[in-house]
């Protein structure tokens, strides 16, 4: 007797379909035998939500921070072009 | 600073930002973006600053993706400015503000990485390290097993909500990023920090949209394997 349904995705199968699964490009079918699996196996719900985090969490190394010298340096190439570009 | 006289964009970006036909040309543009390029090209100086705000360190970020240093990215993004206000007038919105920047940024370092040897090499797809399991096989029983073939033996666990936004985590994450190969490293960190689309980041480096989605997985799928080894032993893997 086999625990797993008959043209079910494996664990292992389904680690590397998640990013075509993200990226909404899973054929309806394999879609539908994605999301099945992922309802009744607690390993891959984890897997898909450390991704998840994984994602969100790279977004935030986008800091902003911008130091005074390097800005007043750009402001100094953005006047000479503006210059630049008044002239005929 | 000198001058630019050879074009900017590859030719795909140059399409894309070159005059659109009909009604079509700001259809990529969100309007707060519409609004900084009219106030830019008045000269407007506010708007200047606003710009430098939002893109400045993203640009040194993804310049960073080609040298090797980050005296040479902060260079060549105060060179790819220059590039941006000249290639102003040009512009035509066919693709995202965003998008248009990063692309000369692309183009100042790889023309930068002709004369300087220590430009970072960007591989081709298949001098990229070829597949190589998402997860380490023996995390899952044997496809021969006879209950379970192929299910987790040895699951993921959980990760707290607390440990993911500390600092120390994003650290994690960001060396982790930095031993990827770097076509991985650079769409994970087109997609994944700097919020770009797809389509954007494959106009940007160059890629198809096939090769884009399975550079991110590969790089994806090696930051949660290395986060997944921080968070339970306390270190980065390699």
């Amino acid at each position: 007797m086999s625990g797993a349904i008959a043209n079910e995705l494996t664990c292992k199968e389904l680690v590397e379909l998640i990013t075509d699964y993200f990226e909404d490009r899973l054929p309806t079918d394999e879609n539908r035998r994605f999301e099945l699996h992922v309802c009744t196996c607690t390993g891959c719900r984890v897997y898909l939500a450390q991704m998840r985090a994984l994602v969100r969490a790279a977004g935030r190394l986008a800091e902003k921070d911008l130091p005074a010298a390097v800005r007043e340096n750009l402001l100094r190439t953005f006047r000479d072009w503006k210059r630049g570009a008044a002239e005929p | 600073m000198v001058g630019l006289s050879q074009p900017l964009l590859g030719p795909e970006l140059e399409r894309a930002s070159a005059t659109a036909s009909s009604g079509s040309a700001r259809e990529r543009l969100d309007g707060g973006d519409a609004l900084l390029l009219d106030a830019l090209r008045r000269g407007d100086e506010s708007a200047f600053s606003r710009l430098v705000d939002l893109h400045h360190a993203s640009m040194v970020r993804v310049a960073r993706l080609y040298v090797a240093t980050v005296a040479a990215a902060e260079e060549v993004a105060q060179e790819a400015w220059l590039g941006v206000l000249q290639g102003l007038e040009r512009f035509e919105g066919r693709c995202t503000l965003k998008a248009w920047i990063f692309a000369i940024v692309a183009n100042c370092a790889k023309r930068r990485g002709v004369s300087d040897k220590r430009t970072v090499p960007m591989s081709s797809l298949a001098e990229d390290d070829a597949g190589g399991a998402s997860v380490e096989p023996d995390r899952f029983l044997e496809d021969s097993h006879a209950r379970w073939p192929g299910h987790w033996s040895q699951p993921p666990e959980a990760w707290g909500a607390d440990r993911l936004v500390s600092r120390e985590t994003l650290e994690a994450i960001a060396s982790a990023m930095e031993t990827l190969p770097p076509m991985q490293r650079a769409v994970m960190t087109m997609r994944d920090v700097e919020g770009l689309g797809s389509e954007e980041t494959c106009q940007v480096l160059g890629l198809s949209e096939a090769n884009q989605r399975v550079l991110l997985h590969r790089a994806r799928s090696k930051v949660r394997k290395a986060l997944e080894s921080y968070m339970h032993e306390g270190e980065v893997s390699p």
